[in-house]
């Protein structure tokens, strides 16, 4: 257990992504079996301790401190389990005790995954006596499933993959069918074993990934060498179904990444797990329709990163998946066939076993490059009518491409269509991590109101990328010679009508967020231009963001 | 340490907190010392201890800038607490100064004045007040956890404690300081590439670091910044051997790959530290105890190292001085007043504004 709360405390306050994955892979490298493949689970969602609940928690710690102590210790920490593991007291020294080692991380799980809900105190509280504070708020952090330690699962993949000569993607591929503490896969990367075997009847197969186009990639390639459909504003996904060894359907609904979110989806799971459907993977984009029409992504947001949903939830956002790929159909792999041919298949198999809630993803028929820009710009007069709102671009797709993991360059190419700009006024900045940790690389922007005493600033968003090195360079210059207070790390800058700095700042939509002062919620807010010639008080007022909301087409 | 863990960990434990004190004695309010604005003055000795503006007459506790400050008229303090303020401000830092040795005491105006170690920094003490009615003890900021680099704390026997309680929750219990010691050297050894920059006040805490990592076998140069050079030097004139120390010069920082170089707190954040290849930023501070706090400092390896007593020390040391009074100069004092008082001691915090500070101090002096 100490191994595994030292790797989860470095990582903690890791922040660069090449350093994450050092740390991970030298403790891959260093840990034992089975204990690794459990920190492996754990940090992949593999794990999970159902009766351990933060009350349970707050009980144990109360038995043990003064109640005032305790709500005084809290409200300065703000993390219980990290409050706990500070406070918990050590147990007193006994003459001639041998001090066991501490529990290892797989006992814990182990005998935790063993223990009826009744015992669960006593234990918990037995393992806390045997370990020191980083390994108690491990612990806590593990059974309450909150590690919040910035590495995502496929973070975790890739560090595992630098074990030995494997892709990532090969380790996602079988991913799905393996279980903790993962033995056979370490073997595998090790080198001291074949490839597992996973008889996962739905496995996860790898998605293939667009490259942004440029305008100087267009020159060398012919637009009759590619098939163009709309790039839907929703969640990649892909729905998978077979048959188990009792031949009863099993399906499930993959993200990008290969987590399973069919937990959160359960119209589209019902869906696909009919009789009809048959065994097969489809890629797509996961969407809301109501009536006929794609809502904005802002209705899917409301299903999404649920652990449960409820009929209300379903009945008023109904997912929906628009196909653009068939991976698999009957056990059979599609993916080393053209993509014009894996299409046909597909529109073959919408129309023959018509499954509820899937539909094809149409085409956008062009002829010259000149064509497609048109139909990119304006998407609504180009077949799209009213679905136009939930469309971020184009999709190029070689007629000749194979289905390939990862992101190759050239068979696939997103055109995404042009971001809105504004001009806002610096406010705040903060200071950056990994590479920019010094500089202030953090940019809270925003813009003009109306207020009780004349014009003032309202905060719409926060950036911090878009800018080169070297203009990040001159704006944290600009910041330090205009700081007028500091909030710990965050210093307010000077901002009004006469001194202030206006930031061309781009994005892919407004929405309306209660959450935000100014009462909008930018997505993907990015600096594109420092714009040091314009008067902080010629910078856009509220009421021009307010207008953007909802607002797709593009004025240009 | 004869008092480690007297009250240990069960100054949290509720059964500890029925118990009654048994010094508990009806007393006379403190007539001895007041605080006021300028700091904590006794009338019958005509002085200040610690004060936080210029006066005639001050007591200094030790030579970090929130309690020594400059511009007084007279300063008693231990030759150590003289000599770096000295170093600091220049050496027409008050009219006039007087030595105070450790455990001597004399007659000030009405009351007898003693210097006790304190265990915080070089020079560090608590000062005894008292007349034939009442003992007190100003603590100063002090430490009980082991530091070879200055005189170990001497508890004190008084009626009236008045004690920092910059530590005073109860999440406060620092670990053993030689095991942060130890992460910051497996940390070199994991990233070789990289620069260990370690934040450290440049009065005490960095001198105690370098012991530290020499004590866990760091046997390569120890780099510091030029805002520690003076401090350390004379650390080194006081008999403490650091083994190699050099000064980190402009040219060599982008050299410094997995190499450990001690810099005040707010250089971190400077531009000064772009220069060193993909710098690790520690911190060493006994606030690394609370993540949070590390984080919002952009603290990628926190070491929980202190120089002040953490909440078990705190709670140990009050009962240790016998005391029926506690005062609580500045710190988290809620949590000790609580303590205090469900153990029958009469506890008030003071809300002295301007101590706790010496690193921002620090900041504005460098």
């Amino acid at each position: 257990m100490n191994r595994f709360a030292h790797l989860l405390d470095r990582l903690a306050f890791e922040h660069a992504r090449n350093s994450k994955l050092r740390i991970l892979g030298d403790y891959f490298r260093h840990t034992d079996d089975p204990d690794r493949g459990y920190a492996l689970a754990a940090m992949t969602g593999g794990l999970a301790f159902a009766h351990a609940k933060a009350g349970l928690i707050r009980t144990l710690i109360c038995e043990r401190c003064d109640q005032t102590l305790f709500e005084m210790s809290y409200d300065y920490v703000g993390d219980l389990s990290e409050t706990v593991a500070l406070l918990w007291p050590s147990p007193p020294l006994r003459e001639g005790h041998n001090f066991p080692p501490p529990p290892s991380l797989s006992q814990v799980v182990e005998t935790l995954h063993a223990t009826p809900k009744a015992a669960l105190r006593q234990v918990l509280a037995q393992f806390l006596d045997q370990l020191d504070e980083t390994g108690r708020w491990a612990l806590l952090k593990l059974i309450t499933g909150g590690l919040r330690i910035g590495v995502s699962a496929r973070l975790a993949k890739t560090a595992l993959a630098s074990l030995g000569d494997v892709e990532p993607n090969a380790i996602e591929e079988i991913w799905p069918g393996l279980t903790p503490p993962y033995l056979d896969l370490f073997a595998w990367i090790e080198g001291r074993a074949d490839k597992p075997v996973v008889s996962d009847p739905a496995p996860f197969r790898a998605a293939m990934l667009a490259h942004a186009i440029e305008e100087t990639n267009f020159v060398s390639l012919k637009p009759e060498d590619f098939i163009a459909e709309w790039k839907w504003d929703g969640v990649r996904v892909q729905a998978v179904t077979g048959y188990d060894e009792a031949g009863e359907p099993v399906g499930r609904l993959y993200s990008r990444t290969g987590e399973d979110i069919s937990g959160a989806f359960p119209d589209v799971l019902e869906a696909i797990c009919a009789r009809s459907f048959g065994a097969a993977s489809i890629d797509g984009e996961l969407l809301i329709v109501r009536e006929g029409r794609v809502e904005s992504f802002g209705a899917l947001q409301q299903r999404l990163n649920r652990k449960k949903v409820d009929a209300r939830l379903i009945a008023e956002y109904p997912a929906h998946v628009r196909a653009y790929d068939l991976l698999s159909e009957d056990g059979e792999d599609l993916r080393s066939l053209p993509f014009a041919q894996r299409r046909m298949r597909l529109a073959r198999f919408l129309e023959t076993r018509a499954p509820a809630r899937f539909d094809l993803s149409p085409l956008v028929p062009f002829a010259t490059w000149e064509a497609l820009a048109q139909a990119r710009r304006d998407p609504a007069s180009a077949g799209a009518g009213e679905d136009a709102n939930a469309i971020e671009g184009v999709m190029l797709k070689r007629v000749d491409s194979i289905y390939v993991p990862g992101r190759p360059t050239g068979p696939w190419w997103k055109w995404k269509r042009d971001p809105f700009t504004l001009d806002a006024v610096l406010m705040y900045a903060q200071r950056g991590h990994g590479k920019r940790s010094s500089f202030c690389s953090d940019y809270t922007f925003g813009v003009w109101r109306q207020g009780a005493e004349g014009d003032e600033l309202v905060p719409v968003g926060k950036a911090y990328f878009g800018f080169t090195d070297a203009e990040l360079k001159l704006l944290d210059k600009w910041v330090r010679d205009h700081t007028v207070n500091r909030f710990g790390p965050v210093r307010e800058v000077e901002a009004n009508h006469k001194t202030g700095l206006v930031l061309e700042v781009a994005f892919e939509g407004v929405q309306r967020s209660a959450r935000h002062k100014s009462g909008v919620a930018m997505r993907f807010p990015r600096v594109s231009r420092i714009r040091w010639d314009k008067p902080a008080r010629d910078a856009d007022r509220l009421e021009a963001v307010e207008a953007l909301i909802g607002e797709r087409k593009r004025a240009d | 340490m004869v008092t480690e863990r007297l009250a240990g960990a069960s100054a949290i434990f509720t059964p500890l907190l029925s118990r009654a004190h048994p010094y508990v004695v009806a007393m006379a309010p403190p007539h001895l010392l007041a605080p006021t604005p300028a700091g904590l003055f006794c009338a019958a000795g005509d002085f200040y201890i610690d004060p936080l503006r210029p006066v005639p007459r001050a007591l200094i506790t030790h030579a970090h800038s929130d309690h020594a400050r400059r511009g007084h008229g007279d300063v008693l303090a231990t030759r150590e607490t003289l000599d770096i303020m000295a170093l600091r401000y220049g050496e027409d830092f008050c009219a006039r100064r007087q030595v105070a040795a450790y455990g001597q005491s004399q007659r000030i105006g009405d009351v007898d004045v003693s210097f006790h170690p304190a265990g915080h920094v070089l020079g560090s003490a608590q000062v005894r007040v008292a007349d034939e009615r009442q003992r007190i003890v100003v603590s100063g900021d002090y430490k009980r956890a082991s530091d070879p680099t200055c005189a170990a704390f001497e508890p004190v026997a008084c009626d009236v404690f008045i004690t920092e309680a910059t530590f005073g929750l109860p999440v406060f219990r620092h670990p053993d300081a030689s095991l942060e010691a130890d992460k910051l050297i497996a940390s070199c050894a994991l990233f070789p590439d990289r620069a260990h920059l370690v934040g450290a006040y440049a009065l005490g805490k960095a001198q105690r670091m370098m012991v530290l990592i020499r004590q866990q076998g760091w046997e390569r140069p120890i780099y510091i910044h030029g805002a520690l050079e003076k401090i350390t030097e004379y650390y080194a004139r006081e008999g403490n051997d650091f083994g190699e120390i050099r000064k980190v010069s402009a040219a060599e920082r982008s050299k410094l790959a997995g190499e450990i170089v001690l810099c005040t707190p707010a250089s971190l954040q400077d531009i000064w530290s772009r220069k060193f290849p993909d710098p690790v930023a520690a911190h060493a501070s006994g606030w690394m105890r609370v993540r949070a706090r590390a984080r919002q400092r952009g603290v990628e390896l926190p070491l929980v190292v202190s120089d002040h007593a953490d909440w078990n020390d705190l709670c140990a040391t009050i009962l240790e001085t016998q005391c029926s009074q506690v005062w609580i100069t500045h710190g988290e004092a809620d949590a000790l007043v609580h303590w205090a008082g469900c153990i029958g001691l009469d506890a008030r915090p003071l809300h002295l504004i301007g101590y706790g500070d010496e690193e921002d101090a620090v900041e504005a002096q460098t």
